[in-house]
């Protein structure tokens, strides 16, 4: 059992001319292995900062982030190992791959950093990744260009998946795939998350998926966090105005369109 | 890169210029300052393949050895220039806060320098400046414009998810500048290498031919140095066309090479050329 807790978690960005903005304040969160929580919340709303608070990419402003109890460390082999147990599937796999190296190259370089397997146990470990996302194992020599959108954030997810992590941050995986292969990527998280029993922090503005994925929802509005609990009290009882908001702006098969319902609070980003 | 066909060229003619350059002394009929009073001011002939100068020497005896020159010199302060350029500018572009600042301003400043005059003023104050000071002087004059580049290129790419990724599997950094970004920089790096080398020839011959550098460094400069001196210009075409076209044609295959890096380095650029190439040859058989 592995947990990963945020505490009084807030950041402050600079902006040049006009002081602060808050990007997150007093943000309390946590991750547990075998367990999805879905954070949602519309552009803005700082989902994407606690991601890369989470992955130290960027430092808090204030607040804890504790791994198992302990507070995590911030550099050298105590931020690697660190790393190694919480890894993150970024938005956009165009972007997210390096389009310079082979497919290869992107779920080895975990593999050899953290020593997952011996050095030559990497070829096989590779194939083995590309088969648990369900790609052939010889798109291993391509490059990202030769690949789909789909099949790119599966190789993006076979990496993160690399160094065995107990835990992963999941920002938006399939915003910037067709509608169509949303479902299979999100239907493949899943499962991963099920056989590993990772724990799974799933970012999203869509609240349907959220639902349908994820134990507990956390909403997150003006970088606070504004309403949580178990995935069908939010959605079927909602105590927040802005949860109401969001859940209403959401198309719903049940209900009649042009009943004129629909808000733009929720500013989708594609 | 070997490929594709105006690399090819690019590198064809670079080719014929080394080997002029290398086999000088065999493939020149005459040696450079060998004169031959019985002809003077001469048009081409069968033994004088590009005309004379004033003196009875072989112009195109003269173009042969002044390749040498031209190609070590436009070389050395190519790779010169590059090295500062790499190092200056991914480090300004990496670095934040005074240090990338300074970096950057540093770069800025040798971009205003105007080049010619520098080069004339540290060039003159030696009685016989060797190829190498004259490439380092080249060199220092023509770093910056890259430089720029880079550090432009170097921190857009410091944001990219990709770099990020590579961040947060806990890469170290002096991975992340050499695998990661390195490679994406390579046709940046490539095309200012050859850029300098473009601007160092031009740079040469340029001092040859205002005189700063001594008339005892044989190029092409020192060629239309010579003609000029003389009153070549118009009649004696002879004397001046063919160091001019030597110099262009130079350019033209170094600018033809960059193309061609620039296709390789990009993976999607050099697929969109084998697919081109294909459906070429695709509708060449159909309509044979």
């Amino acid at each position: 059992m592995t947990t990963l807790e945020l505490r009084g978690l807030t950041k402050r960005y600079r902006v040049r001319g006009s002081g602060h903005m808050l990007a997150l304040d007093d943000v309390d969160l946590s991750i547990t292995s075998g367990r999805t929580v879905a954070l949602v919340g519309q552009s803005g709303s700082g989902k994407s900062t606690i991601a890369k608070i989470i992955t130290q990419l960027e430092r808090e402003t204030s607040g804890r982030v504790l791994l198992d109890g302990a507070p995590i460390p911030r550099r050298g082999r105590g931020l690697r190992a660190y790393r190694q147990q919480v890894r993150m599937v970024f938005q956009d796999p165009f972007a997210s791959l390096n389009p310079y190296h082979t497919v290869h190259h992107h779920i080895a370089r975990p593999l050899l950093l953290d020593r997952v397997v011996p050095r030559a146990g990497v070829d096989d470990e590779v194939a083995g990744l590309l088969e648990k996302v369900r790609l052939e194992p010889g798109l291993a020599a391509r490059r990202p260009h030769e690949l789909s959108g789909g099949q790119r954030q599966r190789v993006a997810i076979a990496r993160a998946l690399a160094s065995r992590p107990a835990l992963l941050v999941a920002d938006e995986p399939v915003s910037m795939l067709d509608v169509s292969i949303r479902l299979g990527v999100l239907n493949l998280l899943a499962e991963l998350q099920e056989a590993d029993g990772l724990g799974v922090l799933y970012i999203t503005h869509d609240l349907a998926t959220a639902r349908h994925f994820s134990d507990e929802i956390v909403v997150l509005h003006h970088g606070r966090v504004v309403e949580r609990g178990p995935s069908d009290d939010v959605i079927l009882h909602p105590r927040h105005e802005y949860t109401r908001a969001l859940r209403d702006a959401s198309p719903d098969p049940d209900r009649h369109f042009g009943g004129g319902r629909t808000a733009d609070t929720t500013g989708s980003r594609s | 890169m070997f490929t594709n066909r105006k690399s090819i060229t690019g590198l064809v003619i670079l080719g014929l210029f080394a080997l002029l350059a290398a086999l000088a002394d065999v493939v020149a009929p005459f040696g450079p300052l060998e004169k031959d009073y019985t002809a003077l001011k001469q048009p081409p002939s069968a033994t004088h393949w590009l005309g004379t100068t004033h003196l009875g020497e072989d112009i195109f005896s003269q173009i042969a050895h002044g390749t040498r020159g031209v190609l070590l010199v436009g070389l050395t302060a190519g790779v010169l220039a590059t090295l500062v350029a790499v190092i200056v500018g991914v480090s300004a572009g990496f670095l934040t806060g005074w240090r990338g600042e300074s970096l950057s301003a540093l770069s800025n400043v040798f971009l205003v320098l105007p080049a010619i005059p520098l080069m004339i003023i540290v060039a003159s104050q030696y009685d016989d400046p060797s190829l190498f000071l004259i490439s380092a002087v080249l060199a220092i004059t023509g770093w910056a414009w890259g430089a720029r580049v880079l550090r432009a290129q170097t921190m857009s790419l410091r944001s990219r998810d990709f770099v990020q990724a590579a961040r947060a599997n806990g890469e170290p950094l002096w991975r992340i500048i050499a695998v990661e970004m390195l490679p994406n920089l390579t046709a940046v790096i490539a095309s200012s290498f050859v850029g300098t080398v473009t601007a160092a020839v031009l740079g040469l011959t340029t001092l040859a031919f205002v005189g700063v550098i001594p008339i005892t460094n044989l190029n092409w400069g020192t060629i239309l140095y010579w003609a000029q001196q003389n009153g070549a210009f118009p009649e004696f075409w002879w004397w001046y066309v063919p160091a001019g076209l030597a110099i262009a044609l130079l350019g033209a295959a170094l600018s033809l090479i960059s193309f061609g890096i620039d296709e390789y380095v990009n993976p999607r650029l050099r697929s969109a050329g084998e697919r081109a190439r294909l459906q070429k040859k695709r509708t060449k058989r159909s309509t044979a």
